[in-house]
């Protein structure tokens, strides 16, 4: 057991697959030599060789095409996009190729690859360096979305992922990389290493995925959150004196709608919260499923706190981002509803 | 001074239109012997002029010389005419049934059997080929078995894709020929990708792929290229330029301004420009490139000069956009005509021969159909069943899935 950010647990989790498989590689832009500009591949081309985890040029389309190829072949590479605003020139790859390559061959190919990607605000990244497009993966037939909230997780997920027999699309919360972010942006940072959930296996273990976490235990109302949001939704039932129940889903797709139904049944109020924009956003599907699973146990309508329809805003993250005050108005409607 | 002239903006257009008499005499077509054979450890930069120039082996009389010309003995070209000639015959079955309703869709490779059925010959039985939609003749070639393409193009209770792809969308994994994927030249990068893994692996195995003329206008053409140069990957990259892409002819690609061949040297990727329907030709083409690529110096871009002789797919209907009779006018020939011619020359076929073989094919397909046609076809509705429609999706059938499968019934 080790103490370790998000960071060094996702490092740890590609260390621990490459030592137990020879075909396990990984690569990206500049995710090579100099370990990743988040530096999640730090020190593995020193420790397993320069083919095994090496830089590639800067062509997402062709960063996934090659990754199916080598898929095909029976390797399991995992890929680094530097940020998830860059994944579209691999979005064809992905929609098209990589998610249907065992249906369309009936199981004659297949792809077990893992897509690593930092997404999500938080960070004064504007536009292009912010974005959480999880929804668009969720929509596509074929591929699971991955989406951790603490490092123990991120590490058993990563490993999930990579042993995966199907293409994961693995989205990483870069707000939460070195700590958690509750959403009070003018309060100070805060390590991993005062939470419990860095305590990290130096081994090898999986968190399953399609399987949702109780992040926090209530009895008055259901949050539905992942990633970052997980955090802000917790600071939120501490806040507003709500005993809430906070879901982190952490797998996109497949989904654990039996957890978050049991959560709702119990409580009879949902709030969905993510940082992605609003419209067709994934909380529309949570939404539409706990309507379908848990109408008779609803004592009110269900909200959804989410970023704003507009593309990411610099200077006002802030305003844009779905914090704590945000989350707690939508708790409060839930609850007088 | 300032220029004054008024800018104009350029919009490429083919030489012949329907109703228009199609002339090619003013294209280059080098003489057998003309083009020089490099060793395989050339740099790009140092035969850059093969890819501006034609190699071919086969002149207009079917005698074969220079320096391309492959030791290749009677039997295997022999082999070779069988499997275009089955490859024809096939198309035509195909495309009739289509007509006939017995399927949604069909396309043929006519013209450029030689491109597929050479280079499955110049490749081995366990390299990857990752084809685009007119390569049906690498199949053949490698006796695939023509009632399993059938059974796949009809859809029928038989179909290895169990009706989930357009017809002629075939993978077999076995007979190492990757899942096709309908979406243009994604294929090629995944060959790169594949080929980068045999090498990882330290396998003796390499990949081929192939893209349209129209096709090297996408982003993945050109990651292709980057990627199988950066990482020297042990992989074929051919360009089948026939002219056409459905209604647009090559100068919309950009085939105007240089050859295709001539996009390999800016990526250090050593370029060929072959007489596609020459067999000889594209057989020693391929055999250098795999030579090549077997010896860890990595990718080779092949662009194979041919003419799409029928119309795009079934959905097509050519006479619409250029001269009806332009196949019959394009200069290089026929690939089925030339080796014939070829091998009649050197006393190892004749007339009667071929004439029995044309029919022995033809009874092959035929039969095949029948066997086909008794398992079902798309038309009369003889499917798989559709409770498999939601198997593969992923390895295990997560929840959502199986409440949608009895949702639904099946």
């Amino acid at each position: 057991m080790a103490t370790m950010n998000m960071i060094q647990a996702l490092n740890s989790a590609l260390d621990v697959m490459m030592a137990k498989d020879a075909n396990v590689l990984s690569f990206g832009e500049d995710a090579g030599y100099f370990g990743g500009v988040f530096r999640v591949t730090d020190g593995l081309q020193k420790k397993h060789g320069l083919t095994r985890s090496f830089d590639a040029p800067i062509a997402e389309g062709g960063l996934v095409a090659v990754a199916i190829g080598m898929g095909a072949y029976g390797l399991r590479p995992v890929v680094e996009v530097q940020f998830a605003d860059y994944i579209y020139p691999g979005f064809d790859q992905i929609v098209s190729e990589a998610a249907r390559i065992r249906y369309r061959s009936a199981g004659d190919f297949t792809v077990p690859i893992t897509i690593r990607t930092p997404y999500g605000g938080g960070i004064f990244g504007g536009q292009t360096h912010s974005q959480s497009p999880e929804a668009l993966f969720a929509h596509v037939a074929g591929i699971k979305t991955v989406i951790p909230s603490t490092p123990y997780d991120a590490k058993g997920l990563l490993i999930a992922a990579i042993e995966d027999d199907d293409p994961v699309i693995f989205l990483e919360p870069k707000r939460i990389y070195n700590g958690p972010f509750n959403g009070h942006h003018d309060q100070p940072v805060q390590a991993w290493s005062k939470f419990k959930e860095s305590d990290v296996p130096d081994g090898h273990y999986v968190i399953p995925l399609g399987k949702a976490a109780v992040a926090r235990g209530g009895k008055d109302i259901t949050i539905v959150a992942y990633g970052t949001m997980v955090h802000v939704a917790k600071a939120a039932a501490e806040e507003s004196g709500i005993d809430a129940e906070v879901v982190d889903i952490r797998t996109i797709v497949p989904l654990d709608i039996d957890t978050i139904a049991a959560s709702v049944k119990k409580t009879g109020r949902c709030v969905i919260l993510h940082e992605a924009t609003r419209t067709s956003g994934f909380g529309a599907e949570i939404a539409a499923q706990v309507q379908e699973t848990c109408f008779y146990h609803l004592e009110a309508p269900i909200e959804r706190v989410t970023g704003w329809d507009t593309p990411y805003p610099h200077a006002f993250e802030w305003q844009y981002f779905p914090g704590p005050a945000r989350v707690i108005e939508a708790m409060r409607r839930a609850m007088e509803g | 001074m300032r220029n004054t002239t008024k800018l104009t903006l350029r919009v490429p257009v083919p030489k012949h239109r329907p109703g228009d008499k199609p002339d090619f005499s003013g294209l280059a077509i080098p003489e057998p012997g003309d083009a020089r054979r490099p060793e395989i450890d050339s740099t790009a930069r140092d035969m850059a002029d093969l890819a501006f120039t034609l190699v071919r082996v086969l002149d207009a009389k079917g005698h074969a010389s220079g320096p391309w010309k492959p030791n290749l003995d009677a039997e295997t070209m022999r082999r070779g005419l069988k499997a275009m000639l089955l490859t024809r015959a096939f198309d035509d079955r195909m495309f009739r049934a289509q007509r006939q309703g017995k399927t949604s869709f069909y396309m043929k490779s006519t013209g450029e059997e030689a491109v597929s059925v050479a280079q499955a010959y110049a490749l081995d039985r366990n390299d990857m080929c990752f084809t685009s939609y007119r390569q049906q003749g690498i199949l053949i070639a490698r006796g695939y078995p023509l009632v399993d393409m059938m059974n796949q193009i009809y859809s029928n209770a038989r179909d290895p894709l169990k009706g989930r792809q357009l017809p002629i969308m075939y993978s077999s994994k076995a007979n190492g020929f990757f899942t096709i994927s309908g979406n243009l030249g994604t294929q090629f990068p995944q060959a790169v990708g594949w080929a980068m893994a045999s090498a990882y692996k330290g396998d003796d195995r390499i990949a081929a792929s192939w893209v349209g003329d129209g096709t090297t206008a996408e982003g993945d053409f050109h990651y292709g290229c980057t990627f199988a140069s950066v990482y020297r990957a042990p992989v074929i990259l051919n360009i089948v330029n026939n002219q056409w892409a459905i209604s647009s002819f090559s100068g919309i690609a950009g085939g105007d301004e240089s050859t295709f061949a001539s996009r390999g040297i800016g990526y250090g990727l050593p370029a060929l420009r072959v007489d596609g329907n020459d067999f000889l030709a594209v057989y020693a083409a391929t055999q250098w490139a795999a030579e090549r690529a077997r010896s860890n110096l990595g990718a080779t871009l092949i662009e194979h000069f041919t003419y799409r002789a029928e119309g795009h797919s079934t959905s097509d209907d050519p006479s619409r956009y250029r001269p009806s009779d332009e196949a019959k006018a394009w200069p290089l020939g026929d690939p089925v005509e030339r080796l014939k011619q070829h091998l009649i020359v050197l006393g190892e076929w004749s007339e009667e021969q071929h004439e029995a073989a044309g029919k022995e094919a033809l009874e092959q397909v035929n039969a095949a159909n029948k066997e086909a046609m008794a398992y079902g076809t798309l038309g009369e509705n003889k499917l798989p069943s559709a409770s498999t429609m939601f198997e593969d999706v992923f390895k295990e059938m997560p929840e959502h899935l199986r409440r949608q499968r009895q949702q639904a019934g099946v």
